[in-house]
């Protein structure tokens, strides 16, 4: 029979955690497994608080395990390290992003591409190897195997590092592989969300044109003065979009609700690509012609793995990225859902743990 | 007040024309323009039918203009050359394929990628750069500026050659482009017509290993036996479709008919190529989800440049590569194209232009 989550490990952990699809958090007592030679052990000082957090204490891609503790842009200092562990020692700051497994021996492991290995385990929700479920870093306690933690460098604030994470590997991994990294080109950001925000910083740093594609002309002044986009289009203008036809050599699509395809096809090139980090639930319609008389292509991308993030917080700390915040308590985090729903942050809520999360016991 | 098509130039040119979005064709007299310096006049001798030319006589993407004379696969004699043209002579056999003239100052011209410029001029139902209409390959004679004009390799048979000059860029440029040439790789090929069957036979020259992705499980035995794949996946079976999810590096889709995208999607690994070169009337169903999670990309693709074009005319020459045709007649073009509506040839009709077509 299955030890429940409080004794099924023999460290003790605390976190909020979900029940049911209403999606509400509260107070949840549960174990992690004790630090094995692999393992890093850390105090989890910040949580961001990821879209796809939303989505998952909801159950709204329908692979919810409740009780389920979200949390995958997770900072803070090392504890512990086991025996064999050779890139940290206790006090390092260190995050932990969306996955904590992977098989090791596949074509894509070997590629430094855990992320798309077929056994690549998430950091909540999902099975780790020892059968009990991963809980993820709205908690007091992480502990990962180190080959999926990474080192936050110094001069990185950690609370607005957090978001990197996810959001940050989200969008620099696209603009690597896509070829949309080079001086001079020209990138479309679409939706100035979480993951919209620090890809506009990052395609700048790299030397990117960039303009930020959105419905709400409202975040016009922010996009331009305070993120440095170049230049900004309300997508439901028709005039503004008409103008702007085959400027663009690719666009990095964040938007994950159903949206028209066609209008940003056009915006591309020829040669250009668009590329979908936002994941609507259904299918879009695909306009074909545009796509053949252009020669454009449309990919998916999937945060990136440990290599590629190590080198994208690298990257952050050599040109002073970070995520824009709003840092909030733990017993905040069911209003900050109800927000995200409607939009209403600027750009991401990060849980601050450290000072926030405090068992009863 | 426009001249008639029989008045407007002064070379008289005699084809099949179709009139309304009946798409029948019928008889048609009409003209072409006075061999320029850097022109070269062509004697038709076959013309290949492409499901375009089809789509087109009924109008079905709204924008033919009657009457038209459809037929971009082109092949043919040099009868005349003007004064300034170097590449070709008189007599030469040349090939023609899906347009004829763009601006030569763009980036896309000057990258050898004609057909990607904003004002290419099409073989047939577009507007030269004098203003006139273009009329295709269904015709006695064609005037063609000789950068537009393909060498035809004379180890090639100038009917079966035909197709090439539009199936058979089709299918090259894409594999050629998205890197869908490494040996050992597994290409899918959705639909077996025009398109389809070219694509299986440049990809066994590139030495992939070829799968073709059918609704008609009676084309089996030619796609492995005679066209030489690999083999054969009912896309209509779902446990053959759901047995062979994650085998393929890249998929050739070359099915012009709506269809849904997600099972093709579903077959190809991580980072798989799903490449459309089909003209589907209406948008197609995309989902979005399997694109992140396997980092996969659908891409589009239409025909070549002409140096391209040249470079596959010459691939094929060499790997003994022609398309499978069925010769017809010109006054038979109609009920070719009532069969070609219902995939009914093995896999292109050729018009017999020069020995059929008779005033």
């Amino acid at each position: 029979m299955a030890k429940s989550p409080e004794i099924e490990h023999p460290s003790k952990a605390f976190g909020w955690a979900a029940r049911d699809t209403s999606g509400l958090l509260s107070p949840f007592n549960f174990s992690r497994r004790a630090t094995g030679e692999k393992d890093v052990t850390f105090k989890v000082l910040f949580c961001g608080v990821c879209h796809s957090d939303l989505h998952m204490v909801k159950n709204e891609w329908g692979s919810s395990i409740y009780p389920l503790i979200p949390g995958h842009e997770i900072v803070g200092v090392v504890t512990e390290v086991g025996s064999k562990v050779q890139k940290f020692k206790v006090g390092d700051k260190v995050g932990v992003g969306c996955m904590v497994g992977a098989c090791h021996s596949c074509d894509n492991c070997d590629n430094n591409l855990e992320n798309y290995c077929p056994k690549m385990i998430l950091t909540y929700g999902a099975k780790y190897y020892d059968g009990t479920i991963t809980y993820g870093g709205y908690s007091d306690t992480m502990v990962s195997d180190e080959h999926f933690v990474v080192r936050i460098p110094d001069n990185l604030p950690l609370d607005a590092s957090a978001p990197l994470l996810c959001a940050g590997i989200t969008v620099y991994s696209p603009l690597r592989f896509y070829g949309l990294d080079r001086p001079g080109m020209h990138v479309g950001v679409v939706g100035l969300g979480g993951l919209g925000h620090v890809a506009v910083k990052f395609a700048k740093a790299m030397g990117v044109k960039v303009t930020v594609i959105s419905t709400s002309p409202n975040k016009k002044k922010e996009a331009l003065e305070h993120l440095g986009a170049d230049s900004f289009l309300v997508s439901k203008d028709q005039d503004q979009m008409q103008a702007a036809q085959g400027t663009m050599d690719g666009i990095i699509d964040t938007v994950s609700a159903q949206h028209p395809l066609l209008p940003l096809i056009g915006l591309l090139k020829t040669q250009g690509k668009l590329v979908m980090v936002g994941a609507p639930e259904k299918p879009l319609e695909l306009p074909v012609f545009p796509l053949l008389m252009g020669r454009k292509l449309l990919g998916g991308s999937c945060f990136g793995g440990m290599k590629e993030t190590q080198e994208m917080i690298d990257f952050a700390a050599k040109h002073n990225i970070t995520a824009d915040i709003e840092v909030i308590p733990i017993d905040y985090v069911n209003t900050a859902m109800e927000r995200l729903l409607k939009a209403d942050v600027r750009h991401r809520f990060v849980i601050d743990i450290g000072n926030t999360l405090k068992s009863s016991n | 007040m426009a001249k008639s098509p029989e008045e407007e130039h002064p070379q008289k040119a005699f084809g099949w024309a179709a009139k309304d979005s009946s798409g029948l064709l019928s008889p048609f007299h009409f003209s072409r323009r006075e061999t320029g310096d850097g022109d070269v006049t062509i004697k038709i001798l076959y013309c290949g039918i492409c499901h375009s030319d089809l789509h087109n006589v009924k109008n079905e993407w709204g924008f033919t203009m009657y009457p038209v004379v459809p037929g971009h696969e082109i092949v043919g004699t040099v009868t005349k050359t003007g004064k300034n043209v170097k590449k070709f002579k008189v007599g030469d056999r040349v090939g023609v394929g899906v347009l004829v003239d763009s601006c030569k100052r763009c980036e896309s011209c000057q990258q050898d990628l004609e057909n990607y410029c904003p004002q290419m001029v099409l073989t047939y139902n577009s507007y030269s750069q004098d203003g006139t209409k273009t009329f295709g390959g269904y015709s006695d004679i064609v005037v063609v500026d000789e950068h537009y004009v393909l060498r035809f390799p004379e180890n090639l048979p100038p009917d079966a050659g035909a197709p090439l000059l539009c199936a058979g860029i089709t299918v090259y440029s894409p594999m050629k482009y998205y890197g869908m040439t490494e040996p050992g790789k597994h290409l899918g090929v959705a639909g077996l017509g025009g398109l389809g069957h070219v694509a299986v036979k440049i990809g066994k020259a590139f030495g992939l290993k070829v799968t073709v992705i059918s609704t008609s499980p009676k084309k089996e035995d030619e796609a492995i036996n005679r066209l030489g794949a690999d083999s054969f996946l009912v896309s209509s079976d779902p446990a053959k479709m759901k047995a062979a999810i994650n085998t393929l590096d890249y998929i050739i889709d070359t099915v012009s008919a709506v269809h849904p995208l997600a099972p093709l999607i579903s077959l190809l690994k991580l980072n798989g190529k799903l490449i459309t070169v089909g003209l589907p009337e209406k948008p197609l169903e995309l989902p979005i989800f399997p694109l992140v999670l396997g980092r996969k990309l659908v891409g589009g693709s239409d025909v070549g440049g002409i140096k391209e074009t040249q470079e596959m005319l010459d691939f094929c020459a060499e790997h003994g590569i022609a398309s499978d045709i069925e010769l017809i007649k010109m006054g038979d073009i109609n009920m070719a194209m009532e069969r070609l509506a219902k995939s009914d040839v093995k896999y292109r009709f050729v018009i017999d232009v020069a020995n059929s077509l008779s005033q």
